[in-house]
């Protein structure tokens, strides 16, 4: 009943285009932001914001740098958090060895390292596709960590390639109370999934989605796909640096390299087919549910057995649990979370009456 | 030089059981163009099973622990184990996906992965448990006195057995009907469909084979190195035997599993110490990713060509 585009008159190209095209939407969505950014802050505990929403905030732009890439751009890419890794790995290096270096420049070098290796380890995408390039990505996860481990200039020369990230301080103050970290943690996933959710409307995005959809055809009617693949390449890795900066500088405080696992790489994965492959929404619906799936799942278990369970069976039941929902997800939604989202917002506008 | 031939020759036998794991993947790719990640998943499934039954069968039978029959049943039921999970895989996680993206069903397969760690370590512990085959692991003598190598003969079984399955999967898919029938399957699914070969059944019957593979290559890996969680990395190490062979080729994956754990160890030996060691990681899918650029399709798998 409230949510209806009618009487809302498009009178030139600009309204056409902009991102929410219905005034219910634009309301909707800064209401969103006021509420994460005004309310959350007043109300939420020291443990929401540290260990679930900031992670969230940080998973999701990770998710939204792997869905430019495998959503997009149609590359699947089980290397991301080796991304990570070089992005958490660029900033620090950046903060510690260059005097005075403000926070968000390291944290934007840390990306661009991510995107230069990331560009490296696109290249065989020109030659090859499908699983061959999973398999190529694979090689940037395995290699990432080792050369971080085993160079320990990387680490400042601590042992087994640990770091401690270094306070966060911008124009003299200091992030370093949960609330804080949270708010700069959210403006910035805020003000790059804007622009994440810009670029694929643009040129660049539609020249991704053609290369996804058909290589061949793709090339035929005049896009680049040298430039479309390594770009997406680039940006994705982008994302995913400052995502692997952010986790460990607003996150974690101190990360090593063994900690950018495979195991991470395939979680963002599943963050993107559950939330939903080639959606930003999406990222951040599936990195919500894969964050608070394992917290919830705890909870329920010492709820129903009090105590009585035995040890390592809580994991493994998150491990079936967690698998029995991938596939599931991928035989019922294919689409994931963000269709979910799609068809309530569809089935709304014909509320309450559907004829 | 002997020092050489003997990093070469575990190499090499190492490789073989990369192939074996290799051997699952390519068998349900060649049938239903599925990339099987749980490959991995499902070793360490039918080595745990296995170890399982063995440890619980002297108690429901009251046979002696050590006895053959306790082998055998336990081999047995195991694979029976093996082959209800494949047709189980193929009912409900497959048949669902029948027509879907490629990646889809990737993705699919990687949910299976977790699923079925999770089922084999609720089912059995995640304890590390040994196993036996009654096969010591000592060097061979013979071999040693006159050629001054070290060859183990654990390792020496394990590439006779790996030999064997091959073969035997060989005349299977030359000489039976099934194996004609997977044959034409694999060609072809709709003139496959056409002729009236039953696709369905043929799946099952192919994870159920890929399932077998799994239980050897999971009972000679287990012998091996304890059955363990780190059985399903087995599956990591078989992809870059896969890009050298190509996917779809039964030969590639044994020459290309030869290759990648000839290579590894011998590069871990002399290129390694140059740059701090533990290069065995990540050495194959660089050697891997190398001969992509230069060979797409691998040693013997099929050209592949678009149409628009």
């Amino acid at each position: 009943m409230l949510y209806r585009e009618a009487g809302q008159f498009k009178v030139s190209y600009q309204e056409d285009q902009q991102i929410f095209p219905i005034r219910q939407d634009r309301v909707g969505f800064i209401a969103i932001l006021g509420f994460f950014f005004l309310a959350v802050p007043l109300v939420a505990s020291e443990y929401w914001l540290q260990a679930i929403l900031i992670p969230v905030l940080i998973f999701s732009l990770a998710a939204i740098g792997l869905n430019i890439l495998t959503g997009y751009a149609g590359q699947l890419s089980l290397g991301s958090a080796a991304f990570m890794a070089v992005g958490a790995f660029g900033a620090y290096n950046f903060m510690l060895r260059v005097d005075g270096m403000p926070f968000l420049v390291a944290l934007a070098i840390g990306g661009l390292c991510a995107a230069v290796v990331g560009v490296a380890f696109g290249l065989p995408s020109l030659r090859i596709k499908g699983f061959y390039l999973a398999v190529a990505t694979l090689a940037a996860q395995f290699f990432i960590v080792w050369a971080l481990v085993k160079f320990p200039w990387f680490s400042n020369n601590s042992s087994s390639g640990v770091i401690s990230a270094q306070q966060i301080e911008i124009l003299g103050f200091a992030f370093d109370t949960p609330v804080s970290k949270y708010l700069l943690t959210l403006g910035i996933v805020a003000v790059l999934a804007l622009a994440a959710k810009n670029l694929v409307r643009s040129t660049t995005g539609r020249s991704w989605m053609a290369v996804r959809d058909m290589d061949v055809a793709a090339e035929v009617i005049g896009i680049r796909p040298m430039f479309a693949k390594l770009s997406a390449f680039a940006v994705s890795s982008f994302y995913c640096g400052v995502a692997g900066a952010l986790y460990a500088y607003a996150y974690l405080g101190t990360v090593e390299p063994e900690g950018f696992n495979l195991d991470l790489s395939f979680k963002i994965l599943f963050m993107i087919i559950i939330g939903g492959v080639g959606s930003i929404m999406g990222s951040f619906l599936g990195a919500a549910f894969i964050v608070l799936l394992p917290i919830f799942l705890n909870v329920a278990m010492h709820a129903l057995f009090a105590g009585s369970m035995p040890a390592g069976l809580g994991s493994n039941l998150e491990l079936i649990i967690f698998g029995g929902l991938i596939i599931f997800f991928l035989i019922v939604e294919p689409h994931g979370l963000a269709r979910l989202w799609q068809i309530g917002k569809e089935k709304l506008r014909l509320w309450p009456f559907p004829h | 030089m002997g020092f050489f031939f003997e990093v070469l020759i575990g190499g090499l036998l190492s490789g073989v059981l990369y192939s074996l794991v290799a051997l699952g993947f390519v068998l349900i790719y060649k049938a239903s163009g599925v990339f099987n990640f749980a490959q991995g998943a499902m070793v360490f499934f039918a080595a745990l099973t296995f170890v399982g039954f063995q440890e619980v069968l002297p108690g429901w039978t009251g046979l002696d622990a050590d006895s053959n029959v306790v082998f055998w049943l336990a081999f047995v039921l195991a694979l029976a184990a093996m082959i209800v999970l494949g047709i189980l895989t193929e009912k409900v996680v497959l048949r669902p996906l029948v027509n879907q993206p490629h990646i889809t069903l990737f993705m699919a397969t990687i949910g299976l992965t977790f699923l079925v760690e999770g089922i084999a370590q609720a089912l059995w512990g995640a304890n590390v448990r040994g196993l036996s085959l009654g096969i010591a692991d000592e060097p061979v003598e013979w071999i040693m006195e006159s050629a001054d190598i070290l060859v183990s003969k654990f390792d020496l079984f394990a590439a006779t057995l790996a030999g064997a399955l091959v073969a035997s999967l060989a005349l299977f898919f030359q000489y039976t009907k099934v194996g004609r029938a997977l044959r034409a399957v694999a060609d072809d699914h709709q003139a496959a469909l056409s002729i009236g070969i039953p696709l369905q059944h043929i799946w099952a019957i192919v994870w159920a084979v890929a399932g077998f593979v799994a239980l050897v290559a999971g009972l000679i890996w287990g012998a091996r190195s304890g059955v363990q969680f780190a059985l399903t990395f087995t599956a990591l190490k078989a992809l870059p035997v896969l890009i050298l062979g190509g996917f779809t080729s039964v030969p590639g994956a044994i020459v290309g599993g030869l290759i990648i754990g000839a290579s590894e160890k011998l590069a871990e030996v002399y290129i390694g110490p140059f740059v701090g060691g533990g290069i065995e990681g990540w050495f194959p899918y660089v050697l891997a990713l190398g001969f992509l650029l230069i060979r797409p399709e691998g040693l013997f798998g099929e050209r592949h060509i678009d149409r628009v």
